[in-house]
């Protein structure tokens, strides 16, 4: 085989591993892509009913109940404008609290009660999860007649990087 | 008072940085000898002054001066005290310190280490991490300074996060920045090569050692971190692919790639572009990886704005050492040459098929990681890209890289005859694919878990089978100690960290496809069964920690009978930060691991209980350290050590064809 012919089969199988590798990216990115949506949105039928997404905002205050099996709980979420109850089984992340920012990640059912097969929270008894702070952020805006500006810049109290996860 | 020697120790540091950055560079260019001999003298002024300054760090954190606004953020008087050291790293200001103090001791090495090098090399080479510490040292004057005070001073400090008062605290980061700052050491090298426009095996075989190390140093500190997160967060996972982990994982991707390249670079002059360009990303993704962890960036863009001094030094700084060093790159590569041909069947084609896909590999997870912090910086919406995407991404890319690892072993430099190979591969494929499928069978898992345990098998196998080969050419009477003895260690270090990949991939595998976990609730006396195992909730109690109250239950595992373990889950609140923490209780073991959580109260009586039984999870540690071990001896190669007893002459001859059975 000649050189040239070598170099151009060597560069035709790069370009086939990277087609392939951008296939499978795109096609990963296209499933897996996780949405935020607010519980405003929810309730306003923005979020897909057949598609996990993630909703936030501030757990309600004594909302908190735990189901008879004991490991199923359930609790309401708000941007502090609406409310959308969530159903989770399993432990929930050490700084998990009523009245403290929550990030959980799931399906919506048909009766909008929100099945979370991952709760998020910050290991910080300060910080707030980016998304539920900006959930809450776009409510009381939307309740000043403000434009929900989306680009807004989001101050955390005490921004700390590790994530706890809860997840079934 | 100590602080402000501290501080003025960064200070002086700093000056001789710039001086490094500037003067030797500049000598090595005008041929002003003066001028170059300032490289070792200034980085062994630097590492002096940065230990002081760290040490004033650490002594801040050990007597507790609240006055210092760092210390007041991150540690506690109740801290125990090798916590109170650990804090020292555990915020921005001071990892950032501690980088520094790891890049002027890596700097310290070079100076040390080079005495054979040319001295233009060895100006160059020191001259580029004098700038790079000149860039971190100003970011920490200007921005974040460890040893600014608090007016006035605090009583008590905010105390370190509960999470990290752990002994993976006081060895993970520092691991995981001697491997970020490593490929500083390669990076220079690569810069100073395309500066004098030589790029020569010599330059690959005093690149590869440090290469190695840092390589090394880098798998044990993300080993470790994945180790720590697999006990500490409670829950049992060990990776995440999450932002902060995956930050880590692309320099180790594409230093993997970077050994691999360098191997073929100095064996046989070829792919010198290549590998300059790895060793360019490999630090860059190292300095993305530092500040993406530590600046805040990355939980969410708007830490941004927390402090937007910081992250437009950030952004700039990365500018210029990325667009610096890929300009460098553009403006000398076309006269660095091609180095040796090589058929499509050789050795070099199969290093750089693995080089692609790892490289595809990091830029997958690179994209994974930074397109949800461009969408939000961008405004355009909050999405995140979880632990689905990375996996649907990353085993397909890796089955290729794992499959190629044993053909790779055979394959000779510049042509091989794929018959050849398939012949020698032949029993080693068959013996694989039945053991690995009678495996997979027997313990009843998916077709997934088949394939992966097929590859390791098929790594293993046939790295003892060239061990075996190797161990074979010597002359008849040789003994089985000399024979092994005479096989150079980059050779043992190889077939080690493979092996270690092997085991690996076993222990993921076999985790993914077999763990098992129940949520229950228990009332004392409760029993709940899990993989053969009977649990039993026996006591529950209040515990005191010197910082933390905790309520403590403790459990029996029994098996037929026999009590195999008592474990002793705990659920703590840490007092100053009134923060829940879970710490669970494992049973280690060299075939699973039982993993036991304590949740929260139900009722009075009864409490949620998590327990997971692990196969295999050991053999996931017990792969990492191996790997780690393999770049060890890989680095302590004789070869290395004679190419610096030699003189000038030799080190600059030109690339020397090798034995064709030499595998590194």
């Amino acid at each position: 085989m000649k050189p040239r012919h070598k170099r151009l089969l060597l560069i035709l199988a790069g370009l086939a591993a990277l087609g392939l590798a951008a296939a499978l990216v795109l096609q990963a990115f296209q499933k897996n892509l996780v949405f935020f949506f607010t519980p405003t949105q929810i309730l306003a039928g923005e979020a897909p009913h057949n598609r996990s997404f993630r909703m936030g905002g501030m757990v309600v205050k004594d909302s908190l109940v735990r189901q008879a099996d004991g490991v199923t709980m359930n609790f309401m979420v708000t941007d502090t404008a609406q409310a959308i109850k969530v159903s989770y089984k399993g432990m929930l992340p050490d700084l998990f609290k009523e009245g403290k920012g929550v990030v959980a990640q799931g399906k919506l059912d048909q009766n909008n009660l929100f099945v979370a097969d991952e709760v998020l929270a910050k290991h910080d008894e300060n910080y707030m999860p980016p998304e539920a702070a900006y959930a809450m952020k776009k409510a009381k805006e939307a309740k000043e007649g403000k434009p929900a500006a989306a680009s807004t810049p989001v101050t955390p109290v005490e921004p700390i990087n590790n994530t706890t996860k809860s997840a079934q | 008072m100590i602080p402000e020697l501290g501080n003025l120790c960064l200070m002086l540091a700093f000056a001789l940085a710039v001086v490094q950055g500037v003067l030797p560079i500049a000598g090595s260019f005008n041929g002003n000898r003066r001028w170059m001999a300032l490289a070792r003298p200034t980085a062994a002024g630097q590492l002096f002054f940065i230990v002081l300054a760290f040490g004033a760090l650490v002594y801040s954190f050990v007597a507790n001066d609240f006055s210092v606004a760092y210390v007041e953020a991150n540690s506690n008087s109740t801290l125990p005290v090798y916590y109170r050291v650990a804090a020292t790293w555990g915020g921005h200001e001071g990892s950032l310190l501690l980088w520094v103090l790891m890049l002027t001791g890596w700097m310290f090495a070079v100076a040390m280490f080079s005495r054979q090098l040319p001295q233009e090399t060895v100006a160059r080479v020191l001259g580029i991490m004098g700038l790079i510490g000149v860039g971190l040292m100003s970011f920490m004057l200007f921005t974040s300074n460890p040893f600014d005070r608090l007016l006035p001073g605090a009583l008590d400090g905010h105390d370190l996060n509960p999470l990290l008062q752990d002994f993976g605290m006081i060895i993970h980061p520092p691991l995981l920045y001697m491997g970020y700052v490593g490929f500083s050491v390669a990076f220079s090298f690569a810069l100073a090569a395309l500066m004098g426009g030589q790029l020569d095996a010599a330059w690959a075989r005093w690149s590869r050692p440090w290469t190695l190390m840092a390589w090394m140093f880098l798998t044990l500190g993300i080993f470790v971190g994945s180790f720590w997160a697999y006990y500490e967060l409670g829950w049992g996972g060990w990776w995440f692919w999450d932002a902060v982990e995956n930050a880590s994982f692309m320099p180790w991707l594409v230093g993997t790639a970077l050994i691999h390249s360098l191997a073929v670079t100095e064996k046989r002059g070829s792919f010198k572009n290549w590998t300059v360009l790895l060793a360019i990303i490999a630090f860059s993704l190292s300095l993305l990886g530092t500040f993406l962890v530590r600046s805040g960036v990355l939980t969410s863009v708007h830490a941004f704005a927390t402090d937007p001094r910081r992250g437009l030094f950030i952004l700039v700084f990365l500018a210029i050492v990325i667009g610096g060093a890929l300009t460098l790159y553009a403006w000398r590569a076309p006269q660095v040459g091609l180095g040796g041909r090589f058929s499509l069947f050789s050795r070099e084609t199969l290093l750089l098929i693995n080089n692609v896909l790892l490289l595809v590999c990091a830029g997958t997870v690179l994209l994974g990681t930074m397109y949800p912090l461009f969408l939000d910086a961008l405004g355009m919406g909050k999405i995140s890209v979880g632990p689905p995407y990375f996996e649907a991404v990353f085993i397909p890319l890796m089955l290729p890289v794992l499959f190629l690892m044993a053909p790779g072993l055979f394959m000779r430099w510049k042509e091989t005859s794929v018959k050849q190979i398939a012949l020698r591969l032949k029993w080693v494929a068959l013996a694989s694919l039945l053991t690995g499928a009678a495996v997979a069978f027997a313990l009843s898992t998916s077709v997934m878990a088949a394939v992966g345990l097929i590859l390791a098998l098929w790594i293993v196998l046939a790295t003892a089978s060239h061990l075996a080969q190797r161990l074979g050419h010597f002359a008849a009477g040789t003994s089985l100690r000399n024979r092994v003895a005479s096989l150079p260690l980059s050779y043992w270090g190889m077939l080690t960290a493979h092996l270690g990949i092997s085991i690996f991939v076993i222990g993921v595998t076999l985790v993914k496809g077999l763990e098992i976990s129940n949520d229950v609730s228990m009332h004392l006396g409760d029993t709940t069964s899990i993989g053969g195992y009977v649990v039993q909730l026996t006591d529950m109690q209040r515990v005191k920690g010197p910082n933390y109250m905790a309520a403590q239950g403790t459990f029996v595992v029994t098996k037929a009978g026999q009590t195999i373990a008592v474990l002793k889950p705990e659920k703590r609140v840490f007092t100053v930060q009134q923060m829940p923490m879970t710490d669970a209780a494992i049973d280690r073991g060299f075939t699973r691991d039982l993993y036991i959580s304590l949740g929260d109260a139900v009722s009075d009586n009864a409490w949620a209980v998590r327990v997971q039984c692990k196969p295999f999870v050991s053999w996931i540690w017990a792969g990492c350290i191996i790997i780690a071990l393999g770049g060890l001896l890989a680095a302590s190669d004789r070869r290395y050590r004679m190419a610096l007893k030699k003189n000038r002459k030799v080190v600059a001859r030109s690339v020397s064809p090798t034995p064709i059975t030499v595998a590194e």
